[in-house]
């Protein structure tokens, strides 16, 4: 199935949850947030929120900015 | 006679402090994090500014990695003022605000919502209109909004925690471009003033304190300057001075000299 990751197209092999998504990108998960659609999934909720065909999921972290 | 030299900042102690949404702040620099050239630049420059706060901007995570940035932030022991830079309308900053507070654990947020990447000039209508909605949602709310004191005072009849008028467009580097405003707008609202962007150097944050501001938020000033470290002293002593003029109370200005010397006992009167 496909998803939007970070704005770009991504084939998984099977469904992810939010908490598998992050381990593979390989940050540590701190200081980072997860947007599904354009709405927050909050980390308490990361194992159980599986990934649905077609979603754009983003993964958010501080960055230098004024 | 060394121990009477007078030291810079020796009677700030007896300065109200900057309480911004309940929060003391030791320092009213604020400093923004863009622009740095590198992490180790930007520690130096944070060490030198004294700022207890700083602020960074939600970006998605890169693939080679986040970088370190928190790790700086805090070796440095300073706290973070998530921005919402780069958003056109409010919904945009809405998202980035909630990602923030979700991956940084903090309800402070710098809200910016621009009309264009020429100008980066604040759309006062969304920004008014996210500001109020992120008030509901429980946020501590900083807007950088333009100079207009109409426009800081929606800002804070909506429950701003605080409003961030520019000097100039953001990174210009133009200094106060409106002094009057900016003296109208402090004048005007009840919550805290940061004057905030397109300041270039210390002249001009010592301005911003004269004319009445609570605190001075910048970052390519100091982090675009040829010696960041040695400019966001600089403006640390700019605050501290500026803050001080406005409290030692200036003179009034007049357009003719008035003489300081006694005219009586003149030689040859």
């Amino acid at each position: 199935m496909n998803i939007i990751f970070n704005g770009q197209e991504r084939v998984l092999a099977r469904p992810l949850s939010i908490a598998d998504l992050v381990d593979e990108l390989a940050v540590p998960p701190t200081g980072i947030a997860v947007a599904v659609d354009e709405v927050v999934v909050p980390r308490s909720t990361w194992a159980t929120t599986v990934v649905t065909p077609g979603a754009r999921v983003d993964v958010v972290t501080a960055m230098q900015g004024g | 006679m060394s121990s009477q030299r007078c030291r810079v900042g020796e009677h700030v102690g007896a300065d109200d402090p900057c309480v911004i949404a309940g929060r003391t702040l030791t320092s009213r620099l604020l400093l923004g994090t863009g622009g740095a050239s590198s992490h180790g630049v930007l520690e130096a420059a944070i060490r030198a500014s004294g700022a207890d706060v700083v602020t960074v901007a939600m970006r998605r995570v890169p693939r080679e990695g986040t970088g370190g940035l928190l790790s700086v932030v805090e070796r440095c022991g300073v706290e973070l003022l998530p921005n919402t830079a780069g958003c056109r309308t409010a919904r945009e900053a809405l998202l980035t605000a909630r990602l923030a507070r979700e991956a940084l654990g903090t309800s402070w947020v710098k809200l910016e919502v621009v009309a264009d990447d020429t100008t980066l000039l604040p759309d006062v209508v969304e920004l008014v209109d996210a500001a109020e909605q992120l008030v509901r949602d429980g946020f501590d709310v900083l807007p950088y909004t333009s100079d207009d004191p109409v426009v800081a005072q929606r800002l804070a009849a909506v429950g701003c925690a605080a409003v961030m008028p520019l000097g100039a467009p953001i990174g210009s580097g133009l200094g106060i471009r409106n002094p009057h405003a900016i003296e109208m707008l402090r004048d005007v609202v009840d919550v805290p003033v940061v004057l905030d962007a397109g300041l270039g150097t210390a002249s001009d944050a010592a301005l911003a304190m004269e004319l009445g501001c609570d605190a001075v938020l910048l970052a390519s000033a100091v982090t675009r300057a040829e010696d960041p470290a040695a400019m966001a002293s600089a403006m640390r002593h700019a605050v501290l001075a500026g803050r001080l003029a406005h409290r030692a109370g200036r003179i009034p200005q007049r357009r003719m000299a008035y003489a300081s010397s006694p005219m009586a006992g003149m030689v040859g009167s």
